[in-house]
């Protein structure tokens, strides 16, 4: 059986500009962030990013990775609205569409089962259908004299079709994995994580702790080993990666630390700073710093 | 400050702004059954946990991360202390949306005479003026399930004529959309600062159904944007009873957070 163990630089080394990349976690709760570190850090831009957003949003954004972002809100938890976010739609700098979080939930459930599209009723009526004029809707083919309308008034009705959100790549954080790349979340919600990874072309998870293929029973119910291997195609070990968003039971969000992050959308000098402390430096050095900034 | 007259008498009742604010959040969720009451906002988390502790003992109150919670324990309670009955992961929430059980209160930066919401940007969407949280599940919890608002600042500025952009669905618009739209929508409930509405109207545009103790018509009338339907016998919010009152200030809210949402 493969060893799928690699490293967060390996990773990003198969990743090229002009992708479409989704990332797990929703808002700042379980972010694969030292990715999203390396991502900053390096010459890629161009991305289109998928993801129930928070922070990774936000730090690629002010990096000028983005070209496009696909999701339903870009937030911070603790703090509604990510500021980073606000300044770049509020400057134009990156294009987004804007759906229903439940139609992107649909929209990576149609990529991981291979349909075109999912019919929902999420997004009639509002102006997600004028913000994306691409979206269209679907007229059930059920007609009032078919055996299986179970209410007439669903008879021939139209819904949305949301569109499968294929991703050129996946990338995800979990508590645990294995050297085969199952992956263990032991916190109380996988969000869609095990969605994002079957939507995608590339599939790699970052974790606290790699254990050896058949320990993760030890590690936690086999029920939270939610993502499994045949959905993964590369494992890296980084511990604190999901820093500075909740990983609960690992650690909690650093609200502190992303205090400093939000009041560095303020201005230029202070994102520069930021950005030279926190993001231009190796993982090993930011996790240092993290460390020294908390002692304080 | 106190500002209740609701008795008629003009007497002063005692009971702030904020508790009236409480009070029709709470009358919301009447009869609800067993449903998952989702607020947003603290005056209208008060609301729901009073409801459940009196005349809707049946809802559902989720733990604000991914399980339902025992019981309706007071607002400041520490994640650690809360008691657990089901996990409730995002993924299971859409379960429940898309099923209808569910009365959501969201928040709204604009509202309009339809009931159309803005969640998502003020100004055009292409370039915002001003970039809001977005539309989150605003398009498919108005269209699934039982939907009401808290607009804790009613000025002309949020009780707009046209929302800039439609995020939870009004009546005209789902209208339009066809039967899709409209089978399972039902705008219940605006609650603002000053007063409660609703949509009873024959088409279904908003309408107030009562005033907050302290305001006044004219002063509702003046903060809206758009014609509003005034019932000739508009009454004033109802009084909290005296058990409701206890709760709300001695268990669900000793420290009166729901003063820093509303001010007297």
């Amino acid at each position: 059986m493969a060893d799928k163990r690699t490293t967060v630089d390996d990773i990003v080394g198969q990743l090229s500009s002009g992708m479409t990349i989704g990332i797990g976690g929703w808002g700042s709760r379980r972010k694969p962030m030292a990715i999203v570190r390396a991502l900053c850090r390096s010459d890629l831009d161009d991305l289109t990013i998928v993801a129930y957003g928070g922070p990774d949003v936000g730090l690629l954004c002010a990096s000028g990775k983005v070209r496009k972002v696909v999701c339903g809100f870009v937030t911070l938890d603790s703090i509604a609205l990510d500021p980073h976010w606000r300044v770049a739609r509020q400057h134009g700098r990156v294009e987004v569409m804007e759906v229903d979080e439940g139609m992107f939930f649909q929209g990576l459930q149609a990529a991981a089962w291979r349909v075109p599209f999912l019919p929902t009723r999420a997004g009639l009526g509002s102006d997600v259908l004028t913000i994306n004029p691409d979206l269209r809707l679907v007229r059930s083919p059920y007609g009032a004299d078919s055996p299986y309308v179970h209410d007439p008034v669903d008879a021939d009705v139209e819904l949305v079709a949301m569109p499968a959100l294929h991703l050129d790549a996946a990338l995800v954080h979990t508590n645990r994995a294995d050297t085969a790349g199952n992956g263990q979340i032991l916190g109380p919600d996988p969000f869609f994580d095990p969605l994002f990874l079957g939507a995608a072309d590339l599939r790699f998870i970052t974790t606290e702790h790699i254990v050896e293929n058949g320990k993760l029973a030890d590690e936690g119910p086999l029920s939270s080993v939610v993502i499994h291997r045949m959905l993964t195609d590369g494992v890296a070990e980084t511990p604190g990666g999901a820093h500075f968003t909740a990983n609960p039971p690992d650690y909690g969000r650093d609200e502190a630390f992303q205090k400093e992050y939000a009041a560095s959308a303020a201005d230029p000098a202070e994102w520069d700073a930021f950005a030279q402390r926190y993001l231009l430096v190796a993982e090993d050095e930011y996790q240092a710093h993290v460390r020294e900034r908390s002692a304080r | 400050m106190s500002a209740g007259t609701a008795d008629g008498t003009g007497a002063d009742t005692g009971i702030t702004r904020a508790e009236f604010c409480v009070i029709a959040c709470a009358d919301a969720w009447s009869g609800a059954g067993e449903v998952m009451a989702s607020p947003f906002g603290t005056i209208p988390a008060l609301g729901a946990r009073l409801a459940k502790l009196t005349f809707a003992p049946d809802v559902v109150l989720t733990d604000g991360e991914a399980a339902l919670m025992v019981g309706a324990p007071p607002i400041a309670t520490k994640a650690a202390d809360l008691i657990r009955e089901a996990a409730m992961p995002y993924r299971s929430v859409f379960d429940v949306v898309w099923s209808g059980r569910r009365h959501i209160m969201m928040m709204a930066s604009q509202i309009d005479r339809t009931g159309n919401q803005n969640i998502s940007a003020i100004g055009d969407h292409h370039r915002p003026k001003v970039q809001l949280v977005g539309v989150r599940g605003a398009p498919g919890n108005s269209v699934n399930h039982p939907t009401s608002y808290w607009v804790p600042d009613h000025t002309v500025r949020t009780f707009v004529e046209h929302v800039d952009v439609v995020s939870g669905v009004g009546y005209a618009r789902a209208e339009t959309a066809g039967p899709g739209a409209t089978r399972f929508h039902d705008i219940r409930r605006v609650v603002s600062n000053l007063g409660v509405f609703d949509f009873e109207t024959p088409d279904h545009t908003m309408r107030l159904r009562s005033f907050h103790p302290g305001t006044t018509v004219d002063d509702i009338v003046g903060a809206t944007a758009f014609a509003l339907t005034i019932p000739d016998d508009v009454a004033e919010t109802r009084l909290p009873t005296p058990e409701e009152l206890d709760l709300l200030r001695t268990v669900l809210d000793p420290g009166s957070l729901r003063d820093r949402d509303v001010k007297s």
